[in-house]
């Protein structure tokens, strides 16, 4: 059980990633290790909407925000691996080769692959993020009192 | 009586391809692509993922090519097409205390943890034309800090921990959804919240300035805006488990207002609440006063009859494609029904006429 919780955390992992990949980059990455395994779709990709919550005051109880949209896909590799997409946005190709990388993350190709697309694409998630966040840092006021000359 | 009539196919396929020409403008300068909409209209594809309920900055900035800039027009085709999409589920709420925050300033504390983060802002600009924009080829340049670690705390929380602001009960209740089932009245804060995020800004603002010239007047602060990406969580049925589907940038606006207590509630500071797509803060601060005044019935406040009180005035009148829709229909053909108004004063003219001459006679 400890097992599958931990298999699951890794995965929810490069799936989250792989949902907000810039699908360009990951087409870059997954294009470039070669040739792809034959698949079957289990579910061709889809393109849908999902409906966003907000938290009234931040924390307090649901209510509906707006709808994103979403591409899913299911697949089944020849060696019979599963693997599922469901990424921000309307590609369907981006959905088809996040799903290829979840399938081959259950196979012996794993290594590799997160070496070659899992691991470049956080280091430039990672990048951005850090870019952002020292842009607004240097936004922060700092505070200086005014002494008054009363006494 | 209904009378079909059929013509002008012709001049309305003629005016739609004058149409495309006007849209494309003079063709010596260059076309605009989607993508420079994207990324230097960002503020107007913020607008039409809110108001259009669907964020997704291509199609925005595609809606907004399209509607050659009339944003109206551009949430209508959003709108449209959100239609289309199939419902594939819902997200888990967003958790706003984690967002990763490019702006965050409060009203109320000046040395708020966390500090105030200005963020790309328009404010403490002097509002002058900059005519160096009119220049091509210009790098702007932001200067970097050194970013906090950890979370960025939440303003009411402090004033929380001391009981002073009324407490917001955490549920996990399933919210109606005004895109599923007809709004019926009273709505509630759920559909309220869904209407306002959703709505007009042009309306949502009028009505939020309404409160503070003293129509429901309740005295908010900014207790805290903050505006920054969030990710999104869903559970996946076939996997089990919860994952990111993606990320959205997120306006919020705490207010804090002055609440003298009531037959029903002690004296406290109460919440006024907006969450909206986008950097959109006119937005997320309007939507929060209206939220509050709306609040009236529950904390127990007297009904002043203002426009901003009544959640059915409010919530009918907020959506600007359902307003413009009915608007904008009356330039559509009417000619069988104002043939009949013109028949009708006709009749009641001569009918007058006729009396005034025999009294006349007689």
């Amino acid at each position: 059980m400890q097992t599958t919780t931990s298999a699951n955390e890794a995965r929810k992992g490069w799936l989250s990633l792989l949902a907000k990949a810039p699908p360009a980059r990951l087409a870059a990455l997954f294009d470039g290790i070669g040739d792809r395994p034959g698949f079957t779709w289990l579910r061709s990709p889809e393109i849908g909407g999902v409906m966003l919550r907000g938290r009234m005051g931040g924390t307090g109880a649901p209510f509906n925000l707006g709808e994103m949209t979403v591409t899913r896909c299911a697949l089944k590799l020849e060696s019979g691996e599963v693997g599922h997409a469901y990424v921000q946005g309307r590609d369907k190709a981006h959905a088809e080769r996040a799903a290829l990388v979840d399938a081959l993350m259950q196979t012996g190709q794993a290594a590799a692959l997160r070496e070659a697309v899992l691991m470049p694409l956080e280091a430039e998630r990672a990048g951005a993020k850090r870019r952002r966040a020292a842009r607004a840092a240097a936004t922060k006021v700092d505070f200086f009192t005014m002494v008054r000359g009363e006494d | 009586m209904y009378v079909a009539v059929k013509g002008g196919e012709k001049a309305i396929d003629n005016a739609h391809e004058w149409l495309a020409e006007e849209r494309r403008g003079d063709p010596s300068v260059a076309e605009l692509s989607v993508a420079q909409i994207r990324e230097q209209l960002s503020l107007a594809v913020n607008r039409v993922m809110a108001e259009g309920s669907l964020y997704d900055p291509d199609l925005a900035a595609l809606a907004i090519k399209q509607a050659r800039g009339d944003l109206i027009e551009a949430i209508f085709l959003i709108r449209a097409y959100r239609t289309t999409l199939p419902r594939i589920g819902h997200a888990e709420p967003v958790d706003t205390g984690a967002m990763a925050c490019d702006r965050r300033i409060s009203a109320t504390f000046k040395d708020a943890p966390g500090g105030q983060v200005l963020g790309p802002t328009f404010d403490y600009t002097h509002r002058l034309l900059d005519f160096a924009l009119a220049a091509e080829g210009l790098e702007p340049h932001a200067e970097e800090g050194l970013p906090a670690e950890g979370k960025m705390p939440r303003i009411t929380e402090f004033l929380n921990k001391e009981g002073l602001i009324q407490e917001e009960p955490r549920s996990d209740q399933a919210p109606p959804d005004m895109t599923r089932q007809p709004m019926e009245y009273p709505a509630g804060r759920p559909l309220r919240l869904q209407a306002l995020t959703r709505g007009d800004e042009g309306f949502v603002l009028s009505m939020a300035y309404s409160t503070q010239r003293g129509y429901a007047k309740n005295h908010p602060f900014v207790g805290e805006l903050r505006i920054g990406t969030v990710p999104v969580e869903m559970e996946i049925p076939e996997l089990g488990f919860a994952i990111e589907i993606g990320e959205v940038v997120l306006t919020e606006c705490e207010t804090v207002n002055q609440f003298t207590g009531s037959r029903t509630e002690p004296a406290q500071f109460t919440r006024g609440y907006g969450l909206v797509f986008g950097q959109t803060e006119r937005k997320a601060i309007s939507m929060a006063l209206v939220d509050r005044a709306l609040r009236w019935e529950e904390l127990g406040e007297d009904d002043l009859g203002a426009p901003a009180q009544d959640e059915e005035f409010v919530l009918s009148h907020a959506d600007n494609i359902q307003a413009t829709g009915f608007l904008e229909h009356i330039k559509l053909p009417h000619y069988v029904d104002f043939q009949s108004e013109l028949e009708l004063v006709r009749k009641i003219r001569a009918e007058a006429m006729d009396a005034a001459m025999k009294e006349a006679a007689e």
